[in-house]
């Protein structure tokens, strides 16, 4: 059973039904104590990394789902917005702190070579690291929107954590995971075969884990 | 590098998807369900849905289509049609629209795509633009479903559009719609030179290589609607040619 955060920032339907697409059972999570009983845990997100921060807070979502990561070790998985409020903090709309249990912060992507902002459309995903959401493949074609990116100081951790890339003027951070935490900067739900493998691979993972 | 986009329009009205000749609806294609199911499993990179019926019924019965699309279609979706109040965006938005299209209301009201960017973001504004040649060789926009003449040229009514919001252009020449002939070349790169977001083409398919040529013209997606509703596979032989002839395409 597959867990959808619920905090009432944009629309959880596609994610939803791209979960039950792939064979999971997948339920909206709207209380933080609500998290009891699921596998694993998605969290979704569009909009603005404040906005959807002061919702996790007041909720007491954000310390369930850093209890979830860092104390239980469940499986968690962000997407877009969601993988960016697992990092320490963003630089969006001011330095606003975000869960923190990924070691890496969110800045504004700068591209080269008159690329656009924001990052919108297909581009391809090559692997740098084998994980649970690769299990085996290599590269996917995956659908991205956003201005937004993971950025991580530290080498060892970028070595570690870094499981896929794009190009987008320049190398985005597109796939990061920490054992079992996970995210997409791209859209899974959004990227047809490439995309449903990935979440195909996290519900089976989270649950058996 | 982003990929360049093969579209699949979807015209519905009164709950049926229609073919569109000069943006006159003839024939009923058929069940919005089942031209769904079959797009979405053959390599369409993103699916416009739009009512276009003639007066607005009110949303209920096109967001049940909407609501099945978004069920089954796990790619990108652009909807619109009577989209013209906050209200209209988020039911669209609410239902499971990645993207709204834009046309009558804001040209009439460019703050329009202004609020509803401040609201959903600009990626999620694509100001439509329909076109039509006008006696000495220009173009002029037309509003309402090409029924009503704006005055302005297409590349103003793009800039105007972009500079309130807009994050990206759904060009169609209504001249060319339904004729097989091809996209009209001229408006593509005249508008495509003008403006720095990406522009969605739409109007004329007869023949894949139609595609590559609006590809060429400088169009970072490329529509069809008719031709894709009669060939079995269609939306795979269309990625097949446009990847053997080189386009960086998914």
């Amino acid at each position: 059973m597959i867990g959808l955060v619920n905090y009432g920032v944009g629309n959880l339907r596609s994610v939803e039904n791209a979960v039950r697409w792939v064979g999971g059972e997948v339920r909206l999570v709207d209380t933080a104590a609500d998290l009891d009983g699921v596998n694993g845990v998605i969290l979704p997100g569009v909009g603005a990394f404040a906005a959807a921060m002061t919702a996790l807070n007041e909720s007491g979502f954000s310390d369930a789902i850093r209890d979830w990561a860092t104390v239980k070790r469940r499986p968690l998985l962000g997407v877009c917005l969601g993988m960016q409020l697992l990092a320490k903090e963003s630089t969006e709309g001011g330095t606003v702190a975000g869960i923190g249990v990924i070691d890496a912060r969110v800045e504004r992507i700068r591209p080269d070579g008159g690329a656009r902002v924001p990052h919108v459309g297909w581009n391809l995903v090559e692997k740098r690291r084998d994980s649970v959401l690769w299990n085996g493949n290599e590269r996917a074609t995956c659908y991205f929107v956003h201005s937004y990116a993971l950025v991580f100081d530290d080498p060892e951790t970028a070595e570690r954590c870094v499981i896929g890339t794009t190009d987008h003027g320049g190398e985005i951070v597109a796939m990061a995971a920490d054992d079992n935490v996970m995210g997409a900067q791209f859209h899974p739900e959004k990227s047809q075969r490439d995309g449903l493998d990935m979440l195909a691979n996290f519900v089976r993972v989270a649950d058996a884990w | 590098m982003v990929r360049k986009r093969l579209v699949v329009s979807l015209l519905w009205r009164k709950g049926v998807i229609v073919q569109s000749i000069a943006f006159r609806h003839t024939n009923v294609v058929g069940d919005p369900k089942v031209a769904i199911e079959f797009f979405n499993a053959w390599d369409a990179d993103e699916i416009v849905l739009l009512n276009v019926g003639r007066d607005d019924l009110g949303p209920e019965k096109f967001l049940a289509t909407l609501r099945h699309v978004s069920n089954h279609c796990f790619l990108p979706l652009t909807v619109g049609g009577w989209v013209n109040s906050l209200h209209r965006a988020r039911l669209f938005i609410e239902n499971g629209a990645d993207k709204l299209v834009i046309n009558s209301a804001g040209l009439d009201t460019p703050g329009f795509l202004t609020e509803v960017a401040d609201t959903f973001g600009t990626q999620c504004v694509v100001a439509s633009i329909d076109v039509r040649g006008t006696a000495d060789s220009g173009y002029e926009v037309f509003a309402d479903r090409g029924r009503r003449a704006t005055g302005l040229g297409p590349v103003d009514a793009a800039r105007r559009a972009i500079d309130h919001g807009a994050g990206e252009i759904l060009l169609t020449s209504i001249d060319r719609d339904g004729s097989l002939s091809g996209y009209d070349l001229a408006l593509i790169e005249s508008v495509t030179r003008a403006v720095d977001v990406p522009v969605i083409v739409f109007g004329g398919v007869g023949k894949w290589d139609h595609l590559l040529e609006g590809l060429n013209a400088g169009a970072e997606a490329v529509a069809a609607g008719n031709i894709f509703h009669f060939t079995e596979q269609s939306t795979r032989a269309a990625k097949n040619y446009l990847r053997d002839a080189n386009a960086l395409v998914r």
